[in-house]
C-alpha cells in the first residue's frame, strides 16, 4: 500500500449563507491529498463555485475552517490565496480584452520590474508554455483570441504565479472535444509535478476520464467522496441528482411518417457580425413543421448572429429567409414575430424586462393588441387574470403576478419566457441554449415543453453548445463552425449512435467530414 | 462571549411606510449635521429651524411664497420624471426653461396677438421652444449615439447666453435705461394670481393636471408601457419591435416642452419681462432633476417633492433675511438635506437588523 501523502487542502465545516436564506455551503468537510486531481461534481447551484470562491478568497465563509498543508489559514483576498500557493482558472475569463496576452499574464504581479516589464518576463513565460504544451502568441490582443485560446491565457496566468493548488472552474464548457483532450494533458502534466488540481464540473464523462477522486455536492452538502476508479458513471449521476432517474432523458418520439410543410427556409444567407466581419457565410437549411433541428457548435461560431438574423435584429447581407413561404428578409422584428415566430434567447435578460412585474412581462409580445389593450388604454384586470392563468399552467414560483421578474430564479424566469412565447402556438421556435444554467429537473421541464410544442406542429430550431441536449431532442442536426454550416446529420429511427456523437464532436472542432457534406440538402 | 451580527437583507418590495420612515430618519440626520454649522455662527439651531419653518409655512404669505417656488419645479419635474422613465437623461431643463421664456416673451412683446389668445399663444410657443431645444440633444443621441447628458447640459449655457444677448441687444427695453431687461409685457400677457398672493393659478392648475395625465399615461396606456420597456431595456424593446427612437424623441420633446411651460410661467406670471437668466430660473432646471429623482420618476409623487423643494427655497430665503447669515449657509443646509435623502435611498431597498449571536449556539 502506498504511503499516505500530505494533505494539500482540507475543508472543515465550511458554511456560507446568502441572504435571504440560501445555504450555499452547508457544513462542508473534506480533504484533498497532494498531487491528486479531485473532481468536484454537482449540478448548477450545488455550491461548487461558492466553495471554490471561498478557497480563492473571493468570499469569506460564515463558519468553518480551511487548512492548507495542515495549517488553518484565513484567506482574506485572492492576493492572500496566491501567496498561499492557490491558483484559479475562472469560468468567466477575467481578462482585459484590449491588452496583449503577456500584459494580462503579468497583470497584478508585485514583482514585475517597473521598466520594460514585458521583455524581461517573456522568456520565462515562453519556457513555461512550452513545458505545458500551451501554444499561444504572447503579443496577440485578447479580443483577437478564440475562447480556447483565452482559456490558455487564464491557465498561463494562474501557472505563472507558481501555485501548488489549482482550481479549475468548469474549464471545458467553452472547448471542443479535441481541446478538452489538450486540456487534460495539461492537468496530467501538473499531476506529474505533484501539484493538486480541484476540477469543478457537472460533466460525468470528464470526471471518469481525468480525476483520481471525486467529491459530490448536492444542495450545498457533501453527498459523496469516491475514488474514481471504483465507481461508475451511473453511481455518480445518481448521487449528483439524488434520485434514481434514467440516465438520459429519453425522448418519446412519435414517428414522423412524413415531413410537414417547410416553416423556415434559409437560402444562402450572409450576415455581418458586430465587428463588421463576416459572421454568417452562405447559410442554407430548412426547418419543417413538427421537426426539431439542432444547431450544434461551440459558442461563438455565429449562433447568436444566426438567431438574430432570423428574428430580424440583424441585417441580412445576401440571401433570402422565408417563414411559411413568406419572404421576411430584412423585415422588422415585429413583422417577423407576427408570422408566428417565438424566440428564446440564451441571455434571459434579453427577453425579459427585469424591473417589471411577471404580469407585465407576460404581455410584452401583445401589449398593444386585444385583449390587453383597448385603443390607447390597457386593462389591468385582464393583464392580471392572464398572468394568474399562465402562472398556474406553467407552475411559476412564487405565484405573484406583481413580483418583479428580477427576483425570480433562473428556471422560473425561463418558464415566464416560454409561457409567453408558447401561448400563441407559434409555428417556428428559435431557442438558444434553453437549459443553460438550469438544474436537471428544470431542464427536463423545458424539454417536455419543447416536445409538446413539436407535437402541436411547431418547427423548432434548437441552437445549443451542449451536444447532449441536441442529441436528446433533435431530429436533424446541423453543425456550425466559423459562420458556416459544415455538416448535417439526419435522424434515424433507432436514434443517434455513438458514431454520430463522435462525428459531431469532430465537426464542432472544425473537421469537415466529406460524407456528411455530400448528404446535405 | 456575545457577538453582534449585522444582517443586511434585500427588501423585495419596499413599503410606503419603510420609505417614509427612512426619509424622516435621513432628514433628522441632515438637520443634526447642519446644527453644528449653525452653532459655529452662534445661532441656536432650534431657532434657525423655527425661522426656516416659519419662512416656508408660517403664514399665508410664507405658504404662497413656497407654492410660487413649487410651480416651476412641478412642471419641470414632471417632464424630467417622464424622460427618466424612458432612461433618457435630460439634464438640460435649465436651458429649456430659458428657451420657453424667450419664446413666450417674443410672443408677448412682438406678436400683437389680441388679448384672449395672447396667453395661449405664449404657452404654446413656450412649450415648442423648450421641446425643440431638447430635441437637439435627442436627435444627436438617437442618430449619432452622442451622450445626451453632455449635450443637454452644454445647451444650458448656450440658452443662458442667448437670453443675455437678447436683453443686452435687440430686445433691450426702451424704458430699462441702463438695466439689461426687456420692456414690460402688456398686461394681457400677465398671468392672473390668486387673490393678493403672487401665485399664478393657471400654471399651478396646469401643473397638477399634467401630473395626473402623465401618471395615467405611464401606468395605464400602451404608450406608457412602451416607455417603461424602453427605459428598462432598449434591447428587449427592439426585440419586440418597439420603436425606441420614437420613444426617446417623445420623452425629450415632452420634458423639454414642460420645462418651456415653466419658463413662460415665470416671465408671464412673476417677472412680466425677460431678464437675466439667473433671475428667471433660480436653478429650477437642476433642482427639478432631484425633484424627479426623489419622486422615483412618479409624476404624482413629483407634486409632493416639488412642494418640499419649494419649501426649502422659500424657507432658506427667510432664514437668510432674518438672521443675516451668508446665503451660502442656506445652500449648505439644502445640500445636506438632499445629500442625506439621496444617500438614504439605498436603505429603502435593504433591511438592516441586528442579531445577537451566542457562541454556544454555534454548531
Amino acid at each position: 500500500m502506498q504511503k499516505r501523502k500530505e494533505i494539500a487542502v482540507a475543508f472543515e465545516g465550511v458554511c456560507k449563507k446568502f441572504p435571504p436564506n440560501i445555504l450555499a455551503n452547508d457544513y462542508i468537510s473534506f480533504e484533498v491529498e497532494k498531487g491528486t486531481i479531485l473532481a468536484i461534481l454537482g449540478e448548477n447551484g450545488a455550491g461548487k463555485t461558492t466553495l471554490m470562491n471561498i478557497l480563492y478568497g473571493l468570499y469569506q465563509p460564515d463558519e468553518g475552517k480551511i487548512l492548507i498543508k495542515g495549517k488553518p489559514v484565513q484567506i482574506s483576498s485572492p492576493q492572500k490565496a496566491i501567496e498561499l500557493g492557490i491558483g484559479m482558472v475562472h469560468q468567466n475569463f477575467k481578462l482585459v480584452e484590449t491588452n496583449s496576452v503577456i500584459e494580462n499574464i503579468i497583470l497584478g504581479l508585485s514583482s514585475v520590474p517597473f521598466f520594460e516589464p514585458v521583455r524581461k518576463i517573456q522568456k520565462k513565460i515562453e519556457e513555461m508554455s512550452k513545458r505545458y504544451g500551451l501554444k499561444i502568441d504572447l503579443a496577440a490582443k485578447i479580443w483577437q483570441l478564440s475562447a480556447a485560446e483565452q482559456q490558455c491565457v487564464e491557465i498561463l496566468k494562474a501557472l505563472y504565479r507558481q501555485p501548488e493548488i489549482i482550481i479549475w472552474d468548469e474549464p471545458t464548457s467553452v472547448l471542443t472535444p479535441k481541446e478538452v483532450n489538450d486540456l487534460f494533458l495539461v492537468l496530467r502534466k501538473m499531476k506529474e509535478e505533484d501539484k493538486t488540481c480541484l476540477f469543478i464540473t457537472h460533466k460525468l464523462k470528464e470526471v471518469m476520464e481525468i480525476s483520481d477522486q471525486v467529491t459530490i455536492l448536492r444542495k450545498g452538502k457533501v453527498v459523496g467522496n469516491l475514488i474514481t476508479c471504483q465507481t461508475t458513471i451511473e453511481e455518480l449521476a445518481q448521487k449528483m441528482i439524488g434520485q434514481k432517474i434514467s440516465f438520459s432523458f429519453s425522448k418519446k418520439k412519435e414517428k414522423l411518417t412524413e415531413k410537414g410543410e417547410i416553416v423556415l427556409r434559409m437560402k444562402e444567407v450572409d450576415a455581418l457580425g458586430d465587428r463588421r466581419l463576416m459572421a454568417l457565410k452562405n447559410i442554407s437549411f430548412e426547418v419543417h413543421q413538427g421537426e426539431i433541428v439542432g444547431l450544434a457548435g461551440v459558442t461563438g461560431n455565429g449562433q447568436r448572429e444566426l438567431a438574430e438574423t432570423i428574428i430580424g435584429l440583424r441585417q441580412v447581407g445576401k440571401g433570402k429567409i422565408s417563414i411559411n413561404g413568406v419572404d421576411i428578409t430584412n423585415s422588422s422584428p415585429r413583422e417577423i414575430a407576427q408570422q408566428g415566430v417565438a424566440y428564446i434567447p440564451e441571455d434571459r435578460q434579453f427577453a425579459l424586462v427585469s424591473l417589471m412585474s411577471i404580469a407585465e412581462n407576460f404581455r410584452l409580445r401583445d401589449y398593444n393588441k386585444l385583449p390587453f389593450a383597448k385603443g390607447l388604454w390597457f386593462d389591468w384586470n385582464i393583464v392580471l387574470e392572464h398572468a394568474h392563468q399562465m402562472i398556474d399552467t406553467y407552475n411559476i414560483l412564487p405565484p405573484l403576478p406583481q413580483m418583479p421578474v428580477r427576483l425570480l430564479s433562473g428556471g422560473n424566469r425561463q418558464r415566464v419566457i416560454l409561457a409567453r412565447e408558447f401561448v400563441q402556438n407559434p409555428k417556428l421556435i428559435i431557442a438558444s441554449n434553453p437549459t443553460a444554467g438550469l438544474d436537471v429537473g428544470g431542464a427536463e421541464t423545458i424539454f417536455q415543453l419543447f416536445l409538446e410544442m413539436q407535437q402541436k406542429g411547431a418547427g423548432i430550431l434548437l441552437i445549443s453548445g451542449d451536444l447532449d441536449e441536441i442529441l436528446v431532442l433533435a431530429d436533424t442536426i446541423l453543425v456550425i463552425f466559423r459562420g458556416e454550416i459544415i455538416g448535417r446529420k439526419k435522424g434515424k429511427e433507432e436514434g443517434w449512435t455513438e458514431k454520430d456523437r463522435t462525428d459531431l464532436g469532430l465537426m464542432m472542432g472544425g473537421v469537415k467530414l466529406e460524407s456528411e457534406v455530400k448528404n446535405s440538402v | 462571549m456575545f457577538k453582534i451580527k449585522l444582517n443586511i437583507e434585500p427588501r423585495l418590495l419596499p413599503s410606503a411606510g419603510a420609505i417614509l420612515s427612512v426619509s424622516f430618519f435621513a432628514l433628522a440626520i441632515a438637520l443634526l449635521a447642519a446644527s453644528l454649522i449653525f452653532l459655529t455662527y452662534d445661532i441656536k439651531p432650534v431657532e434657525a429651524y423655527r425661522l426656516f419653518f416659519k419662512g416656508a409655512f408660517g403664514s399665508w404669505y410664507a405658504i404662497s411664497e413656497t407654492i410660487k417656488r413649487t410651480i416651476p419645479l412641478l412642471l419641470t419635474g414632471i417632464g424630467l420624471a417622464f424622460s427618466f422613465k424612458a432612461s433618457v437623461w435630460n439634464i438640460g431643463a435649465e436651458g429649456q426653461i430659458l428657451l420657453g421664456a424667450i419664446f413666450g416673451s417674443w410672443i408677448a412683446l412682438f406678436s400683437g396677438i389680441p388679448a384672449p389668445f395672447l396667453l395661449i399663444a405664449m404657452f404654446a410657443f413656450g412649450f415648442l421652444g423648450g421641446a425643440v431645444w431638447a430635441l437637439v440633444a435627442a436627435v444627436l443621441r438617437s442618430k449619432l449615439a452622442v451622450n445626451e447628458i453632455i449635450t443637454s447640459l452644454m445647451l444650458n449655457y448656450v440658452a443662458a447666453n442667448i437670453v443675455l444677448y437678447l436683453i443686452h441687444g435687440p430686445w433691450k427695453g426702451q424704458g430699462a435705461r441702463g438695466f439689461a431687461y426687456t420692456d414690460t409685457f402688456p398686461e394681457s400677457a400677465w398671468l392672473g394670481t390668486i387673490g393678493s398672493t403672487r401665485i399664478p393659478y393657471a400654471t399651478l392648475i396646469i401643473g397638477i393636471i399634467i401630473a395626473l395625465i402623465c401618471y395615467l399615461l405611464i401606468s395605464r396606456t400602451t404608450l406608457g408601457y412602451e416607455i417603461r420597456v424602453v427605459g428598462n431595456s432598449i434591447r428587449t424593446a427592439r426585440l419586440v419591435g418597439i420603436n425606441d427612437f420614437k420613444i426617446a424623441l417623445l420623452a425629450m420633446f415632452v420634458s423639454g416642452g414642460l420645462a418651456g411651460l415653466a419658463g413662460v410661467g415665470e416671465v408671464s406670471g412673476i417677472h412680466h419681462l425677460l431678464r437675466h437668466p439667473s433671475h428667471i430660473s433660480l436653478g429650477y432646471g437642476y433642482t427639478a432633476i432631484i425633484v424627479a429623482w426623489l419622486a422615483r420618476n412618479n409624476p404624482l409623487a413629483v407634486i409632493l417633492t416639488a412642494f418640499f423643494f419649494g419649501a426649502l427655497v422659500s424657507g432658506g430665503d427667510a432664514l437668510r433675511v432674518s438672521l443675516g447669515i451668508p446665503f451660502q449657509l442656506v445652500y449648505v443646509l439644502n445640500g445636506l438635506i438632499l445629500f442625506s435623502l439621496i444617500a438614504s435611498e439605498r436603505l429603502t431597498s435593504y433591511k438592516l437588523s441586528f442579531q445577537r449571536k451566542n457562541e454556544k449556539e454555534r454548531r
